[in-house]
């Protein structure tokens, strides 16, 4: 058997998304930019994903602009944001949890200039709203907060947030971080206050090396690819028909079925976390059950050290993150896990377990089953 | 234009009634190294000397960097090749040769001439003159030093006449397949590459151990390793590289023996395994890359331990180097980059706080003898389950 729980780091593309991927490749394979008839069969695709984006975002279609992933996504509204905005004023709030393509940036600002305020979390991955009110200011353009965090999967209340970021800095842009709620949530960015929102499509059963940036048509925002100009010069390059076109078709997918997918999740997910707290010496992190992310689900294993259980579950094709994949090509800690205010030992035991729609209740047995067999051969042999 | 180039080798040019043999593996691994290339050659060796004749298209940089690669190798000249038509004729070569390579050319310089081509008709140190006083006579600022010069220019009369002037520095050493084979101990570490570079320099074949340990080392710790493997390859030729799963037996030293001498046993295992391929493969002996004192099983006690085992010799090449030395090298050799990606390997993971440095042999007898009921079918499973990869 094999228990795929890493859907966090990507999913699987559904069928439909495969045979619209091919389509666009051997038969309306046109530059969507060019005059004749093929440009115009491909120009379709694009126009198609958007309608379908500003219709489950209650958003206008032109407001979607599509972006090589989430990294980009993140890239192109902070540093866009920041130029354009940055004679309003230099400063600029995100959170200590954010992932490497926002706090990136946000530290490439830092350099540049700007001022920057990194706001704590408490022990369940939230931001609390008193320290949030203390640092708006006046002269703050950027607040970037994310909406479901990938490693620990705790929610921010987005939308308490925005309130309070355009009561007090009303001249501040407020962008969400929504690529691992994106397929998870409701999100309506008019309704909820978000002015930019970052998606990236293989979270969602879409293809790899593509995603989009909401980007309200109130905001100023400078772009940061520069060449033929394509979507309306925000981001120039040929557009990515194949992965857009899929993207549309895996967004629609996922609305169609949202609340019987996030049901689903919630059971598997109260499953796992119940069988992990019955294991000895297992502590489970973030939120409680059900107000944390339907498909994410973060545990120490105490006395195991997470890259050994990691490759023990893969022997037996269960395969799982250790933080976040995308943390580990770096060996420092990460900072999620350090800013919830784990110890040592919980820092290099802890794991990720991620869901989708397909996953069924039979693989997290599988994987638990797996887990109290492991966890004492394991245990018995540590460093001392 | 750079057709050719002309090697130079020493030590081979010692070896007394083997010259040949050596020179027959020079040429072995320089054709191994060139098919690598995008170019075309013919390797000859002519009147004691090895040339590479370039045939049509080639890299210049690249075939360079092949022959970079090439143990025995001490200097390649690139050599320009001209038709033999008379004094006048290479006169005029050898001022075109100089416009093209040394433009302006305002130091001192020499005329070396060898005239293997006896046909030709004047004697070699008449040539030498006579190109010398062209080249002052086109090149006003030049002067003609015979003891120092900044540049000398060397002309070969043969069937066709070759000119070169520089000497692009080899790797030394001997050539590949002349001194015997070894099994080099390969971790994913800095040292061990490095070491095993150092004996292929010596005209050492390389065959290749690695000890992997999953779950508790990865796959990528492993591929890490066959990485490795390929670039000590680019020096050594192929390289049978052996992947033995040493999960079990660790584990059960971990459970039979006292925790600090882990790591010394674990190593004595170790030895006691490449051995046994070391001899299956026919090598002469174990080559590790232990600089004494590096860490608590690299002391002189240490290295006693782990070597008592062995039958044949240990070879330690980087014995008395220090860590930065060992850097160098591996930085040289390319394989520094790789060695530093941040993968557990199978000796550190269950190193204890405090592992003894000076092991009493007696009582690591007595240790190991807590291991008899299992450890055969332990090894004979390893030996057994071994996953052997060409490296090429």
């Amino acid at each position: 058997m094999e228990a795929y729980l890493d859907n966090s780091a990507a999913t699987r593309c559904y069928q439909s998304v495969c045979d619209i991927v091919m389509k666009t490749m051997l038969e309306d394979y046109g530059n969507p930019s060019a005059m004749h008839q093929k440009g115009v069969e491909a120009e379709k695709y694009l126009r198609d994903t958007q309608e379908i984006l500003g219709k489950i975002l209650k958003v206008k279609p032109k407001e979607i602009f599509f972006t090589s992933g989430g990294t980009e996504s993140n890239n192109l509204a902070l540093i866009g944001t920041a130029m354009a905005n940055q004679r309003t004023g230099k400063h600029v709030i995100t959170t200590a949890i954010e992932h490497a393509a926002v706090a990136a940036p946000v530290h490439h600002l830092e350099e540049l200039g700007f001022e920057v305020t990194v706001l704590p979390v408490d022990t369940q991955g939230v931001v609390r709203m008193d320290v949030l009110r203390e640092a708006l200011r006046e002269d703050t353009i950027l607040v970037s907060v994310m909406y479901v965090n990938n490693e620990i999967g705790s929610v921010q209340p987005v939308e308490e947030i925005a309130s309070l970021v355009h009561e007090k800095s009303p001249r501040a842009v407020f962008h969400v971080d929504a690529i691992q709620a994106f397929g998870k949530y409701k999100i309506h960015p008019r309704k909820q206050g978000i002015d930019l929102l970052s998606v990236s499509s293989h979270k969602f059963h879409g293809p790899k090396g593509v995603g989009f940036l909401y980007v309200s048509e109130k905001v100023k925002i400078q772009p940061q690819i520069l060449g033929g100009g394509q979507q309306g010069g925000m981001r120039s390059g040929t557009d990515n028909v194949p992965g857009i076109a899929g993207m549309g078709v895996a967004a629609r997918e996922v609305y169609d079925h949202l609340d019987e997918n996030v049901e689903k999740m919630y059971e598997l997910k109260q499953h796992l976390m119940g069988g992990l707290g019955q294991m000895e010496r297992v502590v489970l992190n973030g939120m409680p059950c059900m107000e944390g992310a339907p498909h994410i689900v973060s545990a120490s294993f105490l006395g195991v050290r997470s890259e050994v259980l990691l490759h023990a579950l893969e022997e037996r094709q269960i395969y799982v993150s250790a933080g976040s994949a995308c943390s580990t090509h770096k060996r420092s800690a990460s900072s999620t896990l350090t800013a919830v205010g784990m110890g040592k030992e919980q820092l290099e035991t802890t794991l990720r377990f991620s869901f989708c729609d397909t996953t069924t209740m039979e693989e997290i047995d599988y994987c638990l089953d797996n887990l109290r067999e492991l966890l004492p051969m394991l245990r018995r042999y540590s460093r001392k | 234009m750079i057709n050719a180039f002309l090697i130079k080798y020493a030590e081979i040019a010692l070896k007394g009634k083997n010259r040949h043999l050596f020179e027959d593996a020079l040429i072995h691994q320089m054709k191994l190294a060139l098919e690598k290339t995008e170019g075309e050659y013919k390797v000859t060796k002519e009147q004691g000397r090895v040339y590479v004749h370039c045939l049509g298209e080639y890299g210049y940089e690249e075939t360079v960097e092949a022959l970079q690669r090439v143990f025995g190798i001490v200097g390649i000249c690139p050599v320009a090749i001209y038709e033999e038509e008379g004094f006048d004729k290479l006169a005029q070569d050898v001022l075109s040769y100089m416009k093209e390579y040394h433009p302006g050319f305002a130091g001192t310089f020499k005329v070396n001439t060898r005239r293997a081509n006896k046909r030709f008709p004047m004697e070699s140190m008449e040539v030498s003159a006579e190109l010398g006083g062209e080249i002052l006579e086109a090149f006003p600022e030049a002067s003609v030093d015979v003891h120092q010069p900044q540049l000398r220019l060397s002309v070969e009369i043969r069937e066709k006449i070759y000119i070169y002037s520089q000497t692009i520095p080899g790797p030394g050493g001997m050539p590949v397949g002349t001194n015997g084979k070894g099994m080099l101990l390969l971790s994913g570490g800095i040292d061990s590459p490095v070491a095993g570079y150092m004996i292929a320099k010596r005209g050492v074949t390389i065959d290749a151990v690695y000890f992997h340990a999953p779950p508790y080392t990865s796959e990528r710790a492993k591929q890490k390793v066959v990485d490795l493997a390929k670039l000590v390859a680019r020096y050594s030729g192929p390289i049978a590289l052996h992947v033995v799963n040493f999960t079990d037996i660790q584990l059960y030293i971990y459970d039979q023996c006292p925790h600090e001498e882990l790591t010394i046993i674990m190593r004595r295992y170790m030895m006691r395994i490449a051995e046994h391929f070391a001899k299956e493969r026919k090598c002469l002996g174990l080559i590790t890359g232990e600089s004494i004192g590096q860490v608590a099983s690299q002391t002189m006690q240490s290295l006693a331990a782990t070597n008592e085992v062995c039958t044949i010799p240990v070879y330690r090449p980087v014995i008395g180097f220090d860590k930065q030395e060992i850097v160098e090298i591996a930085t040289k050799i390319n394989t520094f980059e790789t060695s530093i990606q941040p993968f557990e390997d199978c000796c550190t993971i269950f190193v204890a706080k405090h592992p003894v440095t000076k092991p009493n042999l007696n009582i690591i007898h007595r240790s190991e003898e807590k291991l008899n009921e299992k450890i055969d079918s332990l090894m004979e499973e390893a030996i057994k389950t071994t996953e052997v990869i060409m490296i090429q």
